[in-house]
């Protein structure tokens, strides 16, 4: 079982490796949103400082719902998807390996990237440090999450739209603790509370989603 | 008695038919009594005046947001389980009615909250709570609507539903600490229950009328979309004769 899921793993990250184009999309897409801000909001430092944990987070979360049409979409279109079911091994596991490529392809480049543009709302120190440790540990919960709506709007109708609706209101819980952390260290409160509630939205959603994702599919399938 | 007769449409619809008519009279004389009882009855509040008195819309369509989510997730739960096409038709009836009181809820809070508070809205845990759950009957809706094929559209809301259940603790509690760390819970909705025993009456009597209308409504709904996918069956056709 190890082996289908290394080859599902690796599969996934090489395809994307091939069309790099498709992955930085969403890459940049963070970056420019992340720019809008105080292009919008105007560039008082105080007030941007008070904001990036919430700016940077909002951004991160549609960055990462952009992304996730592509992890079943092409699958689905070529038939790759109905190969995956039929295999011997449990699609849940094959799930968890897709997972995991894309949030190595999607929100990892986010939380590499996030402490960059803290620097330019002015957070610095801990915050950015744990601006950093917040998004490594959420954005898996986001690719997680993200993966079951991801399933469920395969081949529907206006299925981009669509997949904002569903997934967005279930973000939330993974936005109030990441951006409530650096927020809290900011403040002075200590951020172990809100990236101790991350790692249990992280725990809950990677044993619980990959079987909800491969209800979907399945159904997606019929 | 066999139960599993009517988790058949066919078998449910006359049934249905016979109910809904009884539930109507009893919304209707439920709320009249109610609101009399709310409008004529009940003491004037002495902190807020007249204007507490859309607590008895207020209220029972707050209880009812609520209640008619986890209702409508155990139906959709069940049809995908036991894959009966009646208890997912049952959780489709019941959407519109949980995202109406979703929405009455929030716009009579809204009311309240103007000449009480001084502010049509405010960033509680849990008017922020009713508004995301209002965001999650749109989902639903939507994704059942965006999906032709009925039995599928089904299962995927079903799926849906079950996981926005498994999330709603989740979100109410995050909600509910992202707004304590906030602002040092400038407004306050728990308010000691001193309530006059007319008020808490005429609630009462107000939360099973808004009880009957969603039954009444859902039951009409379902009626309606019993007809609409058996169609084609031929016992729709030998109604149509009659």
């Amino acid at each position: 079982m190890t082996g289908a899921l290394i080859s599902a793993f690796r599969r996934d990250v090489l395809q994307a490796w091939r069309r790099r184009a498709d992955w930085l999309t969403t890459f940049f897409f963070f970056v420019i949103v992340v720019s809008l801000f105080p292009l919008g909001v105007g560039p008082e430092p105080a007030m941007l400082k008070t904001m990036a944990p919430g700016i940077l987070w909002v951004a991160a979360l549609l960055a990462a719902m952009l992304s996730l049409p592509r992890v079943y979409g092409t699958d689905y279109q070529d038939g790759t998807l109905e190969q995956l079911v039929l295999a011997p091994e449990p699609l849940p596991m094959l799930v968890l390996a897709k997972t995991v490529a894309h949030w190595l392809l999607s929100g990892l480049p986010l939380a590499l990237m996030a402490p960059v543009l803290g620097l330019q709302f002015g957070l610095d120190g801990e915050p950015l440090a744990v601006l950093f440790w917040s998004l490594l540990l959420g954005t898996p919960c986001l690719s997680f999450i993200g993966g079951v709506g991801a399933a469920l709007t395969l081949g529907v109708r206006g299925g981009g739209v669509l997949v904002a609706l569903l997934v967005l209101p279930l973000y939330i819980p993974v936005l109030i603790f990441g951006a409530g952390a650096v927020e809290a260290v900011a403040t002075g409160t200590g951020a172990a509370g809100h990236l101790s509630l991350l790692g249990a939205c992280l725990c809950l959603s990677a044993v619980l989603s990959p079987w909800a994702t491969a209800a979907a599919l399945r159904v997606a399938l019929e | 008695m066999n139960w599993f007769k009517y988790a058949s449409p066919q078998t449910f619809y006359p049934l249905a038919g016979k109910l809904v008519p009884l539930f109507w009279v009893a919304a209707l004389v439920l709320s009249a009594v109610g609101l009399y009882i709310g409008f004529f009855v009940a003491p004037t509040d002495f902190q807020q005046g007249e204007s507490y008195r859309i607590i008895f819309i207020h209220v029972p369509a707050a209880w009812m947001s609520m209640f008619i989510y986890l209702v409508m997730a155990v139906w959709a739960a069940i049809g995908l389980v036991l894959n009966t096409r009646l208890s997912s038709m049952m959780a489709t009836a019941l959407a519109p009615t949980g995202a109406l009181m979703t929405f009455i809820a929030l716009w009579t809070g809204a009311l309240w909250g103007r000449p009480t508070w001084g502010t049509w809205w405010v960033w509680d845990a849990r008017l922020t709570s009713e508004l995301i759950l209002l965001f999650l009957y749109i989902g639903f809706m939507a994704l059942h609507a965006s999906i032709d094929e009925p039995r599928r559209a089904d299962k995927a809301a079903a799926i849906l539903a079950i996981v926005g259940v498994v999330n709603v603790p989740i979100i109410y509690f995050s909600v509910k600490w992202w707004n304590t760390l906030h602002q040092g819970a400038s407004v306050s909705l728990t308010r000691a229950p001193s309530m006059a025993s007319t008020m808490l009456l005429g609630m009462l009597v107000m939360a099973i009328a808004f009880w009957m209308y969603s039954i009444a409504a859902a039951l009409t709904r379902v009626r309606s979309i019993i007809l609409e996918r058996e169609r084609r069956s031929a016992w729709v056709g030998t109604l149509q004769e009659n």
